[in-house]
């Protein structure tokens, strides 16, 4: 029985791991323009070449 | 000009249909601005693709077709040389560490991903520049540079050559870099539903298992919980105190209080349960209780990031103007601007202060400041006021009292400027009322039962009044108004109503009384027109038409259109002078189009033209007549039934026959209203209880907007400046106006609706708790199932609503 207490850290750790991704991605200001990243994405790069 | 040779091309391409201008899609009057075979309607947007096409940057008209903006106005030359002032210049930079600098500058012409790309490849177009970056939300580019290789003046010269030119106004000077956005109630979200969720998690075992399980895991359990509990209740739920204690210090009870003092009871009763190991307490529907309403408070707060509601004159005004001193012309700043300056303004430059007009051919357009959309002639020694906008040549004018003191200004020392509209609504709000009574009736219920258990069984005393106060807490309440307010505001702004918080929404339910503004608002461009004077013939048409084409005055465009098509005769010695009209000679005749002192017309005073034409000694003028917006037509019927109506107009009353007939016999028309007026009469409105709405779009009705219960403004583009306040409507969507007005209205209702269910939810926990068997199972069930209906009710009900007076519920 006693591996519920590896289990239930582990759960709590696994848990832990997304809040902190989650206060990360609104520090980092992921959240602040959300449709500019869509538009970037489409980019070519090829502007160097020339 | 144009030779004749290119007059025969002109002809043909109008023939052949429109052209349209390779960089900005706007319709080429001329085929002779071109490159190889791409055809711009403008020098100016020829330049712009040349300066695009050099740094073979020409991706930029691969992503949109035509997605550069018009640049017919040229910029002028010296127009941001107030940059190179290293003060000016300090204000506006994020960063300066003598070498770097970033700045970020708002660009209202950012549209497209075309314009994205662009701005975030400015280091292509100067080695200074070392990384540029657009927020596409906010429309504001971040750009770093190197001020040894490139200054802030020369980099507000590229985007403004580029067609991108950034607006600087007073506002940016004032240290607004601390506008940052408040994102603590994010994490706090985030924390509490980590803690939620686990600790939820951890009950299901002692919930679930009717044998009941280890003592080791039991223990394990609930230290785990109580740990996990102790974030929400110091930090997540926070708030609830501190607004509580404010509430309480001034002496109001507000819908915080009673859910603060039912968190510090559970939370007290449930430390309690644990540490004498008699239970595991109500720790999870606490941290489930704080979660919901966070989220109900995120979902209401919902800001539109692109919008301000906030914006006075300072949006509007220019950092710095161009003063004489001796005979050098100096950048000062308009805070600095002292009595006695002499200021040089320019064509479409903004009259900083009041003052006297000392030298040049005046033509101010006022219609920011008082909504007369006519621009006023002036002669010299006459006194022109901040605000106005000179049309034409360049001006002089002596400064004669300081900014902060000039007439437009002194509208924002107003005490309806002075009050805060967000705690005034919610001082009104039924919520606010309701949590009142509440408080007070649960602390009678609570020493009714407290004196039961005192005869009966005094150890259930305590049990009993803690769980009751548990049980009663308000929360399902606070749902219910933030859950209706949440979505209530998502449909709005889907249907083109952007509201400044959902204070508003009440507010806007329960307006008895719609004021409007003329121009702009009820009225807009001008099609329909009336002349009187001389009648043109056929020919004399063309001829007007000839000289009217070639310069891109609005009355020149609009006088075209009137005429029509004709087919253009080449106009011999074209002259236009700016503020004045055009001059041009056709055969035998001289052509003048333009201002009562251009063609030599002595006035009348009340029927002043638009514009007047004058073929050698024959004079016609022409009135044009602002048209009624379509929609305005179209739900005036629907508004007159609902509330009463007002119109409040800073023109004059050319079209008060019209105007009457559209708004109906009852309805008040005034006209000639400076600004102060339209804030008086609403004001008197006010006093005798009625809630007024105010429908404006102009800095001249900003006093009414603030002074009104609800001010809206009405904007063609929603990125356009808007004065401050508190909602803004697309124009396209006036039609939907009275339907949104119903929904505002049906909100009461919804809130009610859902009052009157976790009422139910009360007396059932309430029943339970003052017997004094209240199982944490049972909370654990009972809290859960109450918010979840009362989201359902609440969404599911306004949405239900809205589809029944049509309107859309997707985003556009």
């Amino acid at each position: 029985m006693s591996v519920l207490f590896v289990l239930v850290a582990i759960s709590i750790l696994v848990a832990g791991f997304f809040l902190f991704a989650f206060i990360w991605s609104v520090k980092s200001s992921q959240f602040e323009d959300q449709e500019g990243a869509a538009m970037r994405m489409l980019y070519d790069n090829n502007i160097d070449k020339k | 000009m144009f030779t004749t040779d290119e007059g025969k091309v002109v002809e043909k391409e109008v023939a052949a249909n429109k052209l349209s201008c390779y960089h900005c899609g706007a319709s080429c009057i001329t085929a002779n601005i071109h490159v190889e075979e791409k055809v711009f309607c403008c020098e100016g947007c020829k330049l712009v693709y040349e300066v695009i096409n050099q740094n073979g940057l020409c991706d930029y008209y691969q992503l949109s077709s035509h997605p550069g903006l018009s640049q017919v106005k040229t910029l002028r030359s010296n127009k941001y040389a107030y940059l190179d002032d290293a003060a000016i210049a300090g204000q506006l930079y994020k960063f300066y560490n003598g070498k770097h600098a970033i700045v970020t500058l708002y660009i209202p012409g950012v549209h497209c991903s075309s314009c994205m790309w662009l701005l975030e490849h400015m280091h292509k177009l100067n080695d200074g520049i070392v990384e540029s970056r657009l927020n596409f939300t906010t429309k504001e580019v971040t750009i770093r540079f190197l001020t040894d290789k490139v200054s802030l003046r020369k980099v507000v010269e590229l985007l403004a050559t580029l067609g991108y030119e950034p607006h600087i106004s007073l506002d940016d000077s004032e240290g607004k870099k601390t506008k940052r956005i408040d994102r603590r109630r994010i994490y706090k979200l985030g924390v509490a539903g980590f803690c939620f969720g686990n600790i939820m998690l951890m009950s299901f075992p002692e919930y679930l298992s009717s044998a009941g399980i280890d003592k080791q895991y039991t223990m394990l359990f609930r230290v785990l919980n109580l740990i996990l509990s102790v974030p929400v209740f110091f930090y997540a739920a926070s708030e609830f105190f501190v607004t509580a204690w404010a509430g309480l210090k001034q002496k109001i009870l507000n819908i915080d209080a009673p859910i603060a003092l039912a968190l510090i009871i559970t939370y007290a009763r449930s430390l309690y349960e644990i540490f004498t190991g008699i239970g595991s307490g109500y720790l999870d529907s606490m941290s489930g209780i704080v979660f919901f309403m966070l989220v109900g408070r995120v979902v209401q707060e919902r800001t539109y990031k692109s919008l301000s509601f906030h914006r006075d004159y300072k949006a509007y005004f220019p950092i710095a103007v161009d003063v004489l001193k001796g005979s050098s012309v100096v950048s000062t700043k308009i805070t600095e601007l002292k009595e006695n300056d002499i200021v040089q303004l320019h064509n479409d430059e903004i009259i900083p202060a009041d003052g006297i007009l000392i030298k040049g051919n005046a033509r101010i357009d006022y219609s920011f400041v008082t909504g007369e959309s006519e621009p006023v002639q002036l002669p010299e020694k006459s006194i022109v006021y901040a605000g106005g906008r000179q049309k034409g040549d360049q001006l002089l004018m002596q400064v004669i009292k300081p900014v902060v003191g000039s007439y437009l200004t002194s509208l924002w020392n107003n005490h309806a400027f002075s009050n805060n509209k967000t705690t005034a609504n919610e001082e009104e709000s039924i919520i606010h009322k309701f949590s009142k009574y509440f408080t007070i009736v649960l602390f009678i219920l609570a020493a009714i039962t407290a004196l039961y258990w005192a005869v009966y069984d005094a150890s259930k005393i305590l049990p009993a009044v803690s769980a009751m106060l548990i049980v009663a807490c308000p929360c399902a309440l606070l749902l219910s108004a933030t859950y209706t307010n949440g979505n209530l505001l998502r449909i709005f702004s889907n249907n083109g109503l952007f509201l400044r918080d959902a204070t508003v929404i009440e507010q806007l339910g329960n307006i008895d009384h719609i004021v409007f503004d003329k121009t702009g608002t009820l009225t807009q461009g001008s099609k329909t027109y009336s002349t009187s004077g001389h009648q043109l013939s056929a020919e004399e048409e063309a001829m007007v038409y000839s000289v009217a084409i070639s310069s891109q005055h609005p009355h020149s465009v609009a006088l075209c259109e009137i005429l029509g098509p004709h087919a253009k005769i080449q106009p011999d010695n074209w002259v236009e002078i700016p503020g004045s009209g055009v001059k041009a000679t056709i055969g035998k005749h001289t052509i003048r189009i333009g201002s009562a002192i251009f063609t030599g017309v002595v006035e009348d005073a009340d029927n002043k033209a638009n514009v007047y034409v004058r073929i050698d000694d024959k004079i016609t003028a022409y009135y044009f007549l602002p048209d009624f917006r379509d929609a305005a037509v179209q739900v005036m019927p629907e508004l007159r039934d609902m509330c009463k109506i007002s119109l409040l107009s800073g023109d004059n009353n050319r079209q008060e026959a019209d105007l009457r007939k559209l708004l109906g016999q009852e309805s008040e028309l005034l006209f000639s209203q400076k600004p102060v007026d339209k804030l008086t009469y609403i004001a008197q409105l006010q006093q005798n209880g009625t809630k007024v709405a105010m429908i404006g779009d102009g800095l001249n009705d900003a006093g009414a907007l603030q002074q009104s219960n609800v001010g809206i403004t009405l904007t063609d583009d929603i990125n356009n400046f808007t004065p401050s306040c508190d909602a803004i409507l697309d124009a396209s969507r006036l039609a939907y106006l009275p339907r949104l007005l119903r929904l505002a209205r049906s909100a009461r209702s919804i809130i009610n609706l859902s009052f009157i269910v976790s009422i139910l939810y009360n007396i059932v926990g309430l029943y339970i708790s003052v017997r004094g068997d209240m199982e944490p199972m049972i909370a654990a069930i009972l809290m859960p199932a109450s918010t979840l209906s009362i989201i359902l009710i609440t969404t599911g009900a306004s949405s239900i609503w809205a589809r029944r007076l049509r309107l859309s519920l997707q985003a556009r």
